[in-house]
């Protein structure tokens, strides 16, 4: 039987995602690996010794990992495909994908796909040298999963509309710096909203990430402080409009045809 | 039966952003199996017709179909029929010539074992399999246009489009690309070429469009452009220098060098009046050749009439 045309396409792109990332593992992998061993170190054990069980029967170490590896889950995701599909863009080889008969659909799922391996990647061993500073008892497999495989398809998307936008290297790094890094350090990652007084807690609600690290807390723990169907709610109505958006903005040639 | 054509472009029209109108509905037909020039000046409009051609840029309004399909309605199989050879390089320059011609294979949906096969076949082809496992950037730059034409084969499309393919290319590498590009067209590949050396598509292609500021200014067979050319040059090479060339009317003669002469003449002018005067003038002519610039001199007037009165069509 021969493989489908499109298949074929889609293995293309997900293949030379993989090769780059594993060609440039120092840029690709390495980085999330010793800042999150920091985070551990200084805020795991230096810091949160200090603080204790930030919920009953849970220790600050404890609280922090899901959020830590959800922080590179989220950064991995979202730069891969931001940095690949802009330099696709500028180095104008994504000509060759544009001139192919291939569909948006699978450009699309190709480097969504890239991305996310490395955001899986990477949440592994973000998790294996979370091992070295406690121990990690799997709450509910199926909830971490998915969890982690809908936001890092959720950022990629949003990487993804990114690098369709940007015109100069700048754009690609804005997004980051001044929404990305904002939002995850105000998600939860290392604190309780429930810890937070009136209006900031039901701020802290209109934060996508917060629903995300909770709902991969309580996949780990088995403690969240928003409802999972919420969570899932948030994670694949984002999913579902990002895609509806990088598919037209493909279609439409916005950025990429004259 | 009339073979469907390899490309029939429809009133095809294309207006920037920027209210540039680069193409202002034009219509052109190429028969499959021809080496078609698509020649014009610098922003005549060839790369925006080539980019929508390659779905690369969005068409206004109109419509183009390739062998039968329409390239607005059935974009993915139209694609698959064509094989575009751009202006500017556009591979990745970090990664591997063989990955590049086996991923480009990949997009088009061809397995990767036939897409290898394909690969060595092609650089193999274009003298490149040498370096087809080193990074794309470190080969030269006729390395690098020959790359995108063995790129462009991997879907052996039934039509190829090479837009300036050897702007910056040394001859030699040059005439190994027409070689190679004629055995593809000579093998059933429908050729459409786009170049500044007029010497080139003047030997190479059967039939030509000419295009300026939008409009298609000249449709026909090279030979009945050629023959639009009332007037030829010769090149008299001379055996000594001579002081002054002979006054033969409906003859003009400039003097290049001291050992070689100019003639502009009619078509229809008597060679032998000429050799007859030369003699008599004492002037012994080694050797006589044509000028090989008859397309030129037909392309300058046919884009110089344009600008002088636009819209109408001059040979």
């Amino acid at each position: 039987m021969s493989t489908h045309p499109n298949l074929i396409a889609f293995t293309t792109i997900t293949r030379r995602e993989i090769v780059r990332i594993l060609r440039i593992w120092p840029q690709t992998l390495l980085p999330s690996a010793i800042t999150m061993t920091l985070y551990f170190v200084i805020f795991g054990k230096m810091v949160g010794s200090r603080i204790g069980d930030i919920v009953p029967g849970v220790g600050y170490i404890d609280f922090i990992v899901p959020g830590l590896i959800m922080m590179a889950v989220i950064t991995n995701s979202y730069g891969n495909i931001s940095s690949s599909f802009f330099g696709a863009k500028i180095g104008r080889h994504v000509e060759e994908m544009l001139a192919s008969p291939m569909p948006s659909w699978v450009i699309l799922t190709g480097y969504v796909t890239g991305s996310v391996l490395r955001g899986l990647l990477v949440a592994v061993i973000v998790l294996l040298i979370s091992l070295f500073f406690t121990r990690i008892h799997l709450y509910h497999p199926l909830i971490t999963f998915s969890t982690v495989l809908l936001t890092s398809i959720v950022f990629s998307l949003a990487g993804f509309v990114n690098a369709v936008y940007a015109k100069k290297f700048d754009d690609i790094a804005l997004v980051p710096t001044f929404v990305l890094t904002p939002l995850t350090y105000l998600g939860g990652v290392f604190y309780s909203v429930n810890q937070l007084g009136t209006p900031w807690r039901q701020i802290s609600h209109a934060n996508p990430i917060l629903y995300m690290v909770n709902a991969f807390r309580y996949g780990l723990l088995g403690i969240s402080e928003i409802s999972m169907g919420v969570a899932y709610g948030v994670m694949v109505g984002f999913a579902v409009v990002l895609t509806a958006v990088g598919l037209t903005l493909l279609d439409r040639g916005v950025g990429l045809r004259s | 039966m009339t073979p469907i054509p390899a490309l029939d472009v429809v009133e095809l029209k294309k207006t920037y952003a920027n209210g540039v109108e680069a193409l202002k509905g034009i219509s052109l037909t190429v028969q499959p199996g021809d080496f078609f020039a698509l020649l014009g000046p610098n922003g005549a409009g060839k790369s925006t017709l080539i980019g929508i051609l390659s779905s690369l840029v969005n068409a206004t309004s109109g419509d183009a179909k390739i062998f039968g399909v329409s390239i607005r309605e059935q974009r993915s199989e139209a694609m698959r029929l064509i094989g575009l050879v751009p202006q500017e390089l556009n591979f990745n320059m970090f990664e591997k010539p063989f990955d590049i011609c086996v991923n480009q294979a990949g997009f088009y949906g061809i397995p990767r074992a036939e897409a290898a096969v394909r690969a060595e076949k092609y650089l193999k082809q274009l003298v490149l399999w040498d370096k087809a496992f080193g990074v794309a950037r470190a080969m030269s730059g006729g390395m690098k246009r020959r790359l995108m034409i063995a790129r462009a084969m991997m879907s052996e499309p039934r039509l190829l489009i090479l837009d300036e393919p050897t702007a910056g290319v040394d001859i030699e590498i040059r005439r190994s690309m027409w070689k190679f590009v004629s055995a593809i067209n000579a093998a059933g590949t429908t050729v459409i070429l786009t170049t500044h050396y007029l010497e080139e598509a003047e030997q190479l292609c059967r039939n030509i469009a000419i295009i300026d500021k939008g409009r298609i200014i000249e449709n026909t067979s090279m030979r009945t452009l050629l023959s639009k050319l009332d007037i030829e040059t010769f090149v008299f090479d001379l055996v000594q220098p001579a002081a002054n060339p002979p006054d033969i009317p409906g003859v003009r003669f400039t003097k290049i060098d001291d050992l070689t002469l100019e003639a502009e003449m009619a078509r229809n002018h008597d060679l032998n009046s000429i050799f007859a005067s030369l003699t008599a003038h004492g002037i012994a002519v080694r050797s006589m050749r044509n000028k090989a610039n008859r397309l030129e001199e037909l392309f300058v007037r046919l884009v110089d009439a344009g600008n002088a009165a636009p819209g109408k069509v001059a040979a």
